[in-house]
């Protein structure tokens, strides 16, 4: 089957006071229909800034400098801005982190919503709001009718980001890029909110790229996982595999450092030392001064060990498993 | 991270490396900032240079406009240029008086940079021991001072001033005086808009609960933290006291006509404003513009950089 | 609604009484009006008829309830300069600063919203930078100059327009404003222009700050990433977020315009109680200074209470607390 959303080589990149600091560094992925892909790192890590260029949505002072990203075989970053602007939405969509401020507080949920369908198709207001009412309806809001005109004040904090999914749904996008959407909210509505994304992918076939830097959420909800550090992708493969069997030593300490992944009763490894900074990184890899493994040869560019099982490491912890 | 759209990456350096930074690297990073635009770097030139003149007027003018014995009737509206019988040259004419122009505008600058400069510094100590008292101590007198603050911010300052002034009459102190109860208002609110957003971070209710003085609390803890909106209005207080000034002394209810001003100035030059006289209202309000909008632009450009969102 | 609006009405009339008592005690502690206005060669007995009549023999806080309830019956008192009912002198200027203030307000409006819109949405560009340097112009040189340039250029100069007055003043559905006659308009344009300049400095400013914050916030982000255009996003979801703090500020600058007609008045001779104040300082004709202040409080206190009113009608989350 064909990637509904193919990332080759991207790279973003943002100037600052000490220079151009690359924040998304030569990520390349792919993500078939139906399937969740969970990119997962640290804040800091590029993981954001990853799903923004894929919009191409990245302002001044950053920049998108290479790449290709392919919406069922539509390379985005050679469209016009204004072909861009409606593959957005209609192909590819978003979901941001916190619902109280991706709503606008002045308008009603219904207008957003309704606004969000006119501008792909034009249709009449009434059947605009008929749309966003059974965008709500799929996303399993009670009521729908009457939350479409309510305020967002008037919502819960779940309910906001059932919208905001409901939104992103509108034209049935094969992409959907959710950024770290359940981090806001309590875990009994996130478990929720898990479950319903789950049943859309499966049922709709989109596409989703779940940011977060929540492995437990991930290792439950996604079929294939990124781990990002300090903007490249240090290690890629099935979820099973990476979780059970993780080859980069990043990863390994991630696994280790989550208490639900960890057996109860020993005391919980960390990761030494913080993020580096992206303006003042070590040479070769990234990760050497807080790797258990590193040796001299780490100071060198690190190479892609494994196909399916990806490890960017001179020292990977396992051997590709064949599949 | 609700600023989902920045560099990550840039934005994490900034806060871990703001703190390890000695003070002397944050002023040379701050200087960095400012000086990216020539604008601004331009204008600090300008003020200090006219900050130099005018208070070093007594030595560098030919003479002292405001001492009557040494004006001339005889050299009344010469054209600039033009040599009188002191046997130098007015650069700028001179008036009816005879005053050499340029003289009486440094000397004018001198009183306008003095004014504002005391109406400013005093106006923002009164504001941030109003805006830290309300934000500190919080519930009925929060209310009461932010009442006042409120309504005060709702006058016009040059209405204030101008009943002050007439309540106060005519001098320097007198014209401090009310530019510092009109001008308080804003600093009062800035600090205590800050404040109380530093307030409700954990820092302060973790040094409140420590023994330490309240007033140690107040200047030590939070003062530091409203200090930067602070000197942003600072800058335009001060300018706008400037303005102020020359305003009420172009009305006749600011400074006595024995004291040199700007406005004064620039009041008389307008009689003549249907004649060719045009020097005498023209100059010193060229002065009065330039120190004006130098100080605005100086200030625009601290507020920029000062802007957590606009740093790199 | 209806309970905050009593509310807001109660205390608005407890700010304007307490503005009264001030402005009362301020402008009393002015100086002794004797002096100026009774001829010095005046006899003893003439000096305490005087007195007498104006009151001034009186405790001040006796002379307060008496100006107190002259005031209830619309009685502010005479001018001691004019010698007619301050009610009606004020009234008969007060249409004059009234009709400067609308047209400078209009124009600093309509020019300095698109203006400020603009440079927000494109603040790199060379347009926003020639903007923003305009609007620190507009609000940082002082008027009183600039009005007197605008002089110097259009009426000596050019002789296009005249310096100073008001002009000829025609009818228009039973409101007398010389807006109704040409000559009228070329006497109000300049004054008009030179009082609107601070104000709409201060517009682009507000808006532009309003139009940058709006475009990093997370809804203009999630409105991108549907595909809408810009039009769209500044026109359906900005304009209506930066209306809210523009409002306020419109509603709080229309009073500092009114203040500020003080020194346009001054400057081009234009007959309205901007130019009445200031001569009754110098005159120290306190009824005058005491009803126009009162009249500023009033005008203030009336505006703002019609920008919470709009700001309620504007913002959702307030119009819930206003109910409860």
């Amino acid at each position: 089957m064909s990637a509904a959303l193919e990332v080759r080589g991207l790279t973003t990149r943002f100037e600052t006071r000490s220079g151009w600091v690359t924040a998304v560094n030569d990520v390349s992925f792919s993500v078939s229909p139906g399937r969740i892909m969970g990119l997962v790192g640290e804040s800091g890590s590029g993981k954001s800034v990853t799903g923004f260029s894929i919009l191409g949505l990245i302002d001044k002072p950053g920049e998108i400098s290479g790449g290709e990203v392919l919406v069922d075989g539509t390379d985005l970053r050679r469209l016009s801005p204004d072909a861009l602007r409606r593959m957005r939405g209609r192909r590819v969509s978003m979901v941001f982190q916190d619902p109280m401020m991706t709503l606008n507080p002045v308008l009603r949920v219904g207008d957003q919503m309704a606004m969000a369908v006119r501008v792909h198709d034009r249709v009449s207001k009434r059947a605009a709001w008929e749309r966003a009412r059974e965008a709500l309806e799929i996303v399993g809001i009670p009521a729908p009718a009457e939350r479409l005109k309510a305020y967002p004040h008037q919502l819960s904090g779940g309910m906001r980001q059932r919208v905001a999914i409901a939104t992103a749904l509108l034209h049935r996008p094969s992409v959907i890029i959710a950024d770290e959407p359940t981090t806001a909210l309590d875990v009994s509505i996130q478990g929720q909110i898990l479950a319903e994304v789950r049943r859309l992918a499966d049922e709709t076939g989109t596409a989703i790229v779940w940011v977060t830097h929540d492995l437990a959420v991930v290792s439950s909800l996604a079929d294939d996982i990124c781990v990002m550090y300090a903007g490249r992708i240090v290690e890629s493969g099935s979820a099973g595999a990476v979780i059970a069997a993780p080859r980069h030593p990043y990863t390994r300490g991630l696994i280790d450092s989550v208490p639900s992944l960890h057996p109860p009763g020993t005391p919980l490894p960390q990761i030494p030392g913080a993020t580096p900074q992206l303006s003042h990184l070590p040479s070769g890899c990234p990760f050497r001064p807080r790797c258990p493994r590193a040796t001299d040869i780490c100071a060198t560019e690190p190479p892609r060990t494994g196909n399916a099982h990806m490890a960017l490491c001179h020292h990977p912890l396992t051997e590709e498993v064949p599949a | 991270m609700s600023d989902t759209l920045s560099p990550e990456g840039a934005t994490l350096a900034t806060p871990a490396a703001a703190k390890a930074d000695s003070r002397a690297t944050r002023l040379k990073n701050f200087w960095a900032d400012f000086s990216r635009s020539p604008v601004a770097v331009i204008s600090l030139v300008v003020i200090v240079l006219l900050a130099a003149l005018s208070f070093g007027a007594p030595w560098v003018t030919p003479q002292n406009p405001y001492d009557m014995a040494s004006l001339d009737w005889m050299d009344a509206f010469l054209h600039p240029g033009t040599e009188g019988s002191g046997g130098y040259v007015h650069l700028l004419g001179t008036d009816n008086a005879g005053r050499d122009m340029l003289s009486a505008i440094l000397y004018g600058l001198r009183t306008s940079f003095v004014i504002g400069l005391s109406a400013g510094a005093l106006a923002l100590m009164v504001g941030i021991c109003v805006g830290l008292t309300a934000a500190y101590f919080g519930g009925r007198i929060e209310s009461l001072l932010m009442r006042i603050v409120d309504l005060q911010l709702s006058m016009p300052a040059i209405l204030l001033a101008l009943v002050l002034v007439a309540m106060l009459g005519q001098g320097v102190a007198q014209i401090v005086l009310a530019l510092v109860v009109a001008q308080y208002a804003y600093f009062a609110r800035t600090t205590h808009g800050a404040a109380t957003v530093e307030r409700g971070k954990d820092y302060i209710e973790a040094a409140r609960s420590t023994p330490l003085p309240t007033r140690r609390v107040l200047f030590r803890h939070l003062l530091p933290n409203v200090l930067p909106p602070l000197i942003v209005v600072a800058t335009v207080q001060v300018a706008s006291a400037i303005a102020l000034e020359a305003t009420l002394s172009f009305l006749g209810v600011g400074l006595p006509l024995t004291e040199p001003s700007l406005g004064s100035l620039i009041s008389n030059g307008f009689k003549y404003i249907h004649t060719d006289r045009t020097w005498l209202s023209i100059y010193p309000g060229l002065f009065l513009m330039v120190t004006v909008v130098a100080i605005n632009l100086v200030g625009d450009q601290v507020r920029h950089v000062l802007d957590p969102r606009n740093q790199r | 609604m209806l309970g905050y609006l009593i509310r807001r009405l109660a205390q608005a009339v407890v700010v304007v009484f307490a503005m009264s008592v001030i402005v009362f005690v301020g402008v009393y502690a002015i100086g002794n009006p004797i002096d100026v206005l009774i001829d010095p060669g005046a006899t003893q007995e003439i000096r305490a008829k005087l007195i007498a009549q104006y009151g001034l023999d009186q405790p001040l806080w006796r002379q307060y309830l008496t100006f107190i309830a002259n005031v209830a019956q619309g009685d502010m008192g005479t001018s001691m300069v004019y010698n007619i009912p301050v009610v009606d002198l004020v009234f008969s200027r007060l249409p004059a600063t009234l009709e400067l203030v609308f047209v400078s307000v209009c124009i600093a409006t309509f020019i300095g919203i698109p203006a400020g819109l603009y440079a927000g949405y494109r603040p790199d560009g060379i347009a926003a930078k020639a903007i923003m340097a305009l609007s620190v112009l507009g609000f940082s040189v002082p008027t009183f100059w600039i009005g007197m340039l605008l002089i110097m250029t259009f009426a000596v100069n050019l002789g296009v327009l005249p310096s100073g007055g008001r002009g000829e003043v025609g009818s228009v559905l039973g409101i007398h404003t010389s807006l109704a006659t040409l000559d009228g308009w070329s006497h109000v344009i300049l004054p008009a222009i030179n009082l609107s300049l601070f104000k709409m400095g201060l517009m682009i400013r507000l808006t532009r700050a309003g139009m940058v914050e709006a475009m990093r916030t997370d809804y203009v982000k999630f409105a991108r990433a549907q595909g809408l255009t810009d039009r769209e996003i500044i026109f359906s979801h900005v304009l209506r977020n930066i209306s809210i703090p523009i409002v306020t500020v419109f509603g709080l600058e229309l009073g500092s315009t009114l203040a500020f007609a003080v020194v346009t008045e001054s400057v081009f001779t234009w007959p309205g109680v901007g130019k009445l104040i200031i001569d009754s300082i110098l005159q120290l004709d306190r009824p005058v200074m005491v009803t126009y202040l009162v009249l500023v409080v009033v005008l203030f206190v009336l505006i703002n209470l019609t920008v919470d009113l709009v700001y309620a009608r504007l913002d959702p989350r307030v119009r819930l607390k206003g109910g409860a």
